[in-house]
């Protein structure tokens, strides 16, 4: 065991997974000498070399589609966005040929890579560094997408990744990079891509929350407590494949249902996960499932940002108007 | 004409100045004033000053993230002197020096990286874009504005900025090849400044200067000595009068170094040497030109200092002016989203204000 944060994490899979598997090679922006600009890949350049580590031309359609061909000659890239907000230059080589390019051959060439990046606000960027887009990746059929919430799940689930045969898309929440350490296995481990986490059980209301918006749902929770409420909180862990099944039980225990997401209101996660309460546990319900997430505006700057942002005082007041509907 | 005297296919730089201010090439000596000339100078010395007291304000906590462009002053003072009111600045994100000799004001570039959108309104300045943050990107935008002049006839040219970096996105190769195959009046200004963030320029292209980019897509290209004002200003000036004339693109790479990091939140330190940095400190173009000034008696030392003094205080007045801006208010998120805003994004700032009151309530 040892002290680890989100980026700490992320570096150790990525570290057991390089020497354990020469197909693999990571490229992106600034990833080689420096590490990237949140240091992910720190180090792995001087450990494992320029040819597998290393700084590509400033172009994420050029990152993207050259892992595509990397992928369909039996290599294993895992690249790096540097951030989620520059990826979409990407979207071309996502949608029309990560997603796809197994399907299209019939099954013959597996598009086994990780694209990482980080995503979410939360610290007084500049535009572009701040959206929480997950959803437009989870609508795009071929593509699996994960997103942690802690050190540990970090780990786990970014070799689970690696070890996907279908490509993945690995949002990190940059807000919470350094922000939670915890004891992390030096060991190898993985967590199953699809399976959500009760994080804390109740009987009141369902909270879903996933990447920075776990810990904030943590917090508004202990104020929902306080009020007498009790709450059952799902860390979601992966967009797609949604797990049905652990947000089913929970709401048909509890009768209620929040998602609490950074991402811009309409057609997302939540409203996804609203969708599954209502057509899977509807009977169970006894209030609307609820969606508690940004606007549908632009992430704002800085100083407009806290407006966007979902607070522990605003969940537990959506708790409250729930509970109390 | 330059562009054939220096050809990028022949490595060739263009030059007016030494590294102490000494005329090296008195055949391109530009047609200038000493006028004008201290007036660049001043212009680049404010710029520099402004930059060094932002970064010093957002190590105080004042402001946020921000993109130092200290050293890449000539390229950018000597674009403002070429640009008539009535042409395009299309930015990229470090051209401070560029967006001021525009008009906008620095209170404006203040409230920008204070995270007020309002900084991105320039009120005063005419026909530029915001900041546009997704790399290369914006080079695009300006072929089509430069399209829109062709049409309707204008006297008008575009100047759009991009860095080393921003060459290798597809953006920047689709710009280029609209622009040539369009034949519309867009000047294509590379800050080639090294790097890209961590990563030198060897690393974004195999090419052995940018502006032999130009041939690939048939329109004319220079590089130039962009820490040498003279030589940026004559290359820039028959740049637009081509664009005038010919409505053809031009694409101009000038050479500089980016003294400063590459944000406030980036290291140089890891990926470059403390003798490179010194090295291209003598390339400093504020000094070169100051240089120049001093040895022809335009200018004194003791004038300098008082100028900076003077442009300090002024560069405090426009900060304290932005730190008294109104605070961010709720309909700032909603109001430019849609020319009218839809009934249902109305419901969610509604839903806010409810959740606002209940906050205050239970103060």
């Amino acid at each position: 065991m040892k002290v680890m944060n989100i980026v700490d994490a992320l570096n150790n899979a990525l570290d057991i997974k390089l020497a354990e598997d020469r197909n693999i090679i990571i490229y992106g922006e600034d990833v080689g000498l420096e590490g990237g600009v949140f240091r992910v890949t720190a180090g792995l350049q001087k450990k494992y070399g320029n040819e597998r580590v290393f700084d590509s031309p400033l172009a994420e359609s050029g990152i993207v589609g050259t892992a595509v061909g990397m992928a369909a000659a039996g290599l294993k890239p895992v690249v790096e966005m540097q951030f989620s907000g520059f990826a979409y230059v990407a979207f071309n080589q996502l949608i029309s040929h990560v997603a796809r390019l197994h399907n299209r051959s019939r099954g013959r060439y597996k598009m086994s890579m990780v694209i990482r990046m980080p995503y979410g606000g939360g610290i007084n960027a500049l535009e572009h560094h701040s959206e929480s887009m997950e959803a437009i990746y989870g609508h795009i059929p071929g593509l699996k997408v994960v997103i942690p919430s802690t050190p540990h799940d970090a780990k786990g689930l970014l070799i689970a990744a690696i070890e996907s045969e279908d490509p993945v898309v690995f949002m990190e929440p940059k807000r919470i990079y350094r922000a939670i350490k915890q004891d992390v296995s030096e060991e190898k481990y993985s967590i199953p891509i699809g399976k959500a986490k009760i994080v804390s059980e109740g009987k009141d209301v369902t909270v879903v929350a996933y990447g920075a918006m776990v810990r904030e749902a943590q917090r508004a929770i202990v104020m929902a407590k306080a009020a007498g409420i009790s709450v059952e909180l799902i860390d979601l862990r992966t967009i797609y494949p949604i797990d049905k099944e652990t947000i089913i039980q929970s709401v048909k225990k509890t009768g209620r249902i929040i998602t609490v997401a950074e991402e811009p209101r309409s057609f997302g996660v939540a409203a996804e996960i609203s969708t599954i309460a209502s057509e899977d546990a509807f009977l169970y319900l006894e209030s609307p499932p609820k969606r508690v997430t940004g606007f549908d505006t632009i992430v704002p700057l800085a100083k407009g940002e806290h407006y966007y942002l979902q607070t522990p005082e605003k969940i537990f007041y959506e708790i409250e108007k729930t509970v109390k509907y | 004409m330059i562009f054939n005297d220096f050809d990028p296919i022949e490595e060739k730089i263009f030059q007016v100045i030494d590294n102490n201010g000494i005329v090296i090439n008195k055949k391109w000596f530009p047609d200038i004033d000493n006028e004008r000339l201290l007036q660049a100078y001043k212009d680049m010395l404010f710029a520099r000053t402004a930059d060094l007291m932002i970064v010093s304000y957002q190590r105080q906590g004042r402001i946020y993230t921000y993109p130092p462009s200290y050293g890449q002053e000539a390229i950018q003072v000597a674009t403002a002197m070429v640009m008539s009111d009535g042409d395009w600045l299309v930015p990229a994100f470090r051209e401070l020096a560029a967006y001021l000799g525009k008009g906008v004001s620095l209170k404006e570039v203040f409230l920008y990286y204070m995270g007020f959108e309002d900084g991105s309104r320039f009120l005063n300045a005419k026909n530029i874009l915001p900041i546009s943050v997704p790399v290369g990107s914006q080079l695009l935008h300006a072929t089509g504005i430069a399209y829109e002049i062709k049409y309707n006839k204008k006297d008008q040219v575009v100047f759009a900025f991009v860095g080393d970096g921003g060459t290798s996105e597809g953006d920047f190769h689709e710009a280029l090849n609209f622009a040539g195959v369009w034949k519309v009046p867009v000047i294509f200004i590379v800050q080639n400044n090294q790097y890209g963030i961590s990563t030198p320029v060897s690393k974004q292209t195999a090419s052995k200067n940018i502006a032999i980019k130009s041939y690939a897509y048939g329109i004319k290209g220079i590089k130039v000595d962009g820490n040498d004002i003279f030589a940026m200003f004559h290359a820039l000036k028959t740049a637009s009068e081509y664009a005038r004339s010919e409505c053809k693109p031009v694409l101009i790479e000038g050479l500089t170094y980016r003294l400063g990091s590459h944000t406030t939140s980036d290291d140089p330190s890891l990926y470059r040497t403390n003798d490179e940095e010194k090295e291209w400190g003598l390339k400093d173009p504020v000094k070169r030109l100051k240089a120049y000034l001093l040895n022809n008696n335009l200018w004194t030392e003791e004038q300098d200092l008082q100028t900076l003094q003077q442009f300090k205080q002024e560069v405090d007045i426009q900060f304290a002016d932005a730190e008294a801006y109104p605070p961010y208010k709720l309909d700032d998120v909603f109001k430019f989203m849609y020319a009218e805003i839809p009934d249902d994004l109305k419901r969610q700032q509604n839903e806010y204000e409810d959740f606002l009151k209940w906050k205050e309530a239970r103060k």
